[in-house]
């Protein structure tokens, strides 16, 4: 640590004003204060509110993050496994998870990062750490299968037109993570959904094989094998790493105990979406209304959207009672679209994307509202 | 041509875009795109349409009553698009009904409606004639840009030749996108063009 300090100082008057390559002082402004702390403190303005920036506060994220993504590279492996009859020990399948995980983390950080490097050379700003999460985020949503190049063109399209055309980070108001998913959804359907993407043929081609994942299975045919159990423990196809409830719920804990994510969007969209399945079970009727309300909680990316992309602080309502507001309509449209629009079987995607439309316009009227009944208790008074 | 003259030509091809700047006729530029052929059959019939409307319009601009103006106006835009419609449906009969209702909502474009009202009414007809010509190839260079993009990604094919299959792309692995045919990619592809217009003249970008 003291050796690569002292390198960093050493090396530092050759990228600042009037250094030789002080045209490349934002990536290395990014670099440093990527393996150190930057010791800068905010003089003015009353905007402090935390003694950890942004950037600790994103690596809490990702390790956040770390359970579901181990555990979805195991159940890469584990589904190729059961599906070929290939009697793989845990670590084989562990390592095929691996192998078919690493490019698709490779190629949305090198691209998304090279687009925001650019673009943070280009307007003479710091490189900001926004898309370190969302960057790993992706491909976690991402089917197994999916064509890298394709990828590469979904990551690129979500950072400069989620992102960088609004300012940056902190300017976007889509979640850049699911700009991508709904780009490859919306160009790419059949790589996309159906039952041929979830199951990897092999360690390095883009074959798959044929397997629905339990979303697919009740749209199509109102009812799936899948046990509960299975659903929870996450030993399911489907998107790389949403499978599994307790990994998230695990991520979950961590970001709720070091208070980075709120608790008060988790719990209303769970409370939206339980609610909307309690309501469809009311109405009964086929065999997908009258599926148990708790399995859209297991199934598909209703808890992953829940945990990691509803509650993405940039993009979701601010004002307290505004996240109750835009958490219940995240669950409530997700169950909504899922059971009653067959031509998408996940709706947690264009759900949250939705109410992040929306989440500026909730937190306005909310803000409106407490001005309007203060005022009223000022004439009261007076 | 006096270099006023010309301007009234020019300008709407980068000032005064109506797509790009004026912000007007997006709904038929989204709607007709998605390839080639139509967006430039639908250029051509705006443009004709404006550009005879202005000069009718100016011909008629002193003995128009202030009151009913916007009548008078609509009468002789609707009767210049039954001429095209008729036109279109004579000699390119595939792409008319590809076109669909967008030849007959063309009365309703805000270029044509806005043309009118901010020049014609108060310009000489040479003028006018000229300034409808320039603001319809104004319109039109937008929507050969967003067909070629659109019909090119969408579809693999240019004017309805197959190029990406030609050149053998689907052969390693290419695929058409699904997204550029829909009407939010070309919402996109314009908010791009302005994107690019705007930080190449400043004086476009607001203050």
């Amino acid at each position: 640590m003291k050796a690569l300090r002292n390198f960093i100082d050493k090396i530092k008057p050759t990228f600042s004003e009037g250094g030789k390559l002080s045209w490349l002082g934002s990536t290395f402004e990014g670099f440093e204060t990527f393996a150190f702390s930057p010791n800068t403190v905010t003089r003015k303005g009353s905007h402090v509110r935390d003694a950890v920036d942004s950037k600790r506060a994103i690596f809490t994220v990702i390790i956040a993050l770390l359970p579901a993504l181990l555990f979805g590279m195991w159940n890469i492996g584990h589904q190729t496994n059961i599906a070929t009859n290939a009697d793989w020990g845990f670590w084989y399948e562990f390592w095929f998870g691996f192998v078919r995980m690493l490019p698709l983390i490779v190629v949305s950080y090198v691209v998304g990062l090279g687009i925001e490097f650019t673009f943070a050379q280009i307007r003479h700003h710091e490189v900001y750490e926004g898309y370190l999460v969302s960057g790993l985020i992706i491909p976690m949503i991402v089917p197994v299968t999916t064509p890298l190049w394709q990828l590469a063109l979904a990551v690129a399209f979500a950072v400069i037109l989620g992102k960088e055309v609004f300012g940056g980070t902190g300017m976007n108001f889509l979640n850049p993570a699911l700009v991508a998913r709904a780009f490859l959804f919306f160009s790419y359907p059949t790589h996309m959904s159906g039952d041929k993407v979830w199951i990897a043929a092999d360690m390095w081609g883009t074959d798959a094989i044929t397997g629905s994942t339990p979303l697919g299975d009740m749209a199509v045919n109102g009812s799936t094998q899948a046990s509960a159990l299975d659903m929870f423990l996450g030993t399911i196809a489907g998107s790389t790493c949403e499978t599994s409830v307790l990994a998230i719920l695990i991520g979950a804990v961590i970001l709720l105990c070091t208070g980075i994510a709120s608790w008060r969007i988790m719990l209303s969209v769970v409370l939206g979406g339980g609610l909307m399945g309690l309501l469809f079970n009311a109405i009964g009727g086929t065999p997908y209304l009258d599926m148990p309300f708790y399995y859209h909680y297991l199934m598909g990316g209703f808890m992953f959207g829940a945990v990691f992309m509803a509650t993405d602080p940039v993009t979701a309502a601010q004002t307290n009672c505004g996240k109750w507001i835009y958490g219940l309509l995240i669950g409530i449209f997700a169950v909504l679209l899922r059971v009653v629009n067959p031509a998408y079987p996940e709706g947690m995607m264009l759900s949250i994307l939705l109410l992040n439309c929306f989440a500026p316009l909730i937190d306005h009227c909310v803000v409106a509202g407490n001005i309007k009944r203060r005022k009223k208790r000022m004439e009261v008074k007076a | 041509m006096s270099s006023k003259n010309s301007s009234l030509i020019t300008n709407p091809f980068s000032k005064n875009n109506p797509i790009t700047v004026q912000i007007l006729g997006i709904c038929s530029a989204l709607a007709v795109t998605a390839q080639l052929k139509p967006a430039v059959v639908m250029a051509i019939s705006v443009t004709v349409v404006v550009a005879l409307a202005n000069l009718i319009i100016s011909l008629m601009r002193n003995t128009i009553p202030p009151r009913i103006r916007i009548i008078v106006q609509l009468v002789v835009v609707s009767a210049l698009v039954v001429l095209v419609n008729q036109v279109l449906m004579a000699f390119v009969y595939d792409v008319s009904k590809q076109l669909s209702v967008y030849v007959g909502l063309i009365i309703t474009n805000c270029i044509v409606m806005g043309r009118l009202e901010a020049f014609a009414m108060t310009n000489k007809p040479w003028d006018s004639l000229l300034d409808g010509i320039g603001n319809g190839l104004g319109y039109a260079i937008i929507l050969v840009i967003l067909g070629f993009v659109r019909e090119l990604f969408g579809s693999g094919s240019i004017w309805g030749y197959p190029i990406c299959e030609k050149l053998g792309l689907y052969n390693i692995g290419y695929e058409n996108n699904g997204l550029v045919i829909l009407a939010p990619m070309a919402l996109i592809l314009v908010g791009i063009i302005i994107w690019i217009q705007r930080s190449s003249d400043k004086t476009l970008q607001e203050k």
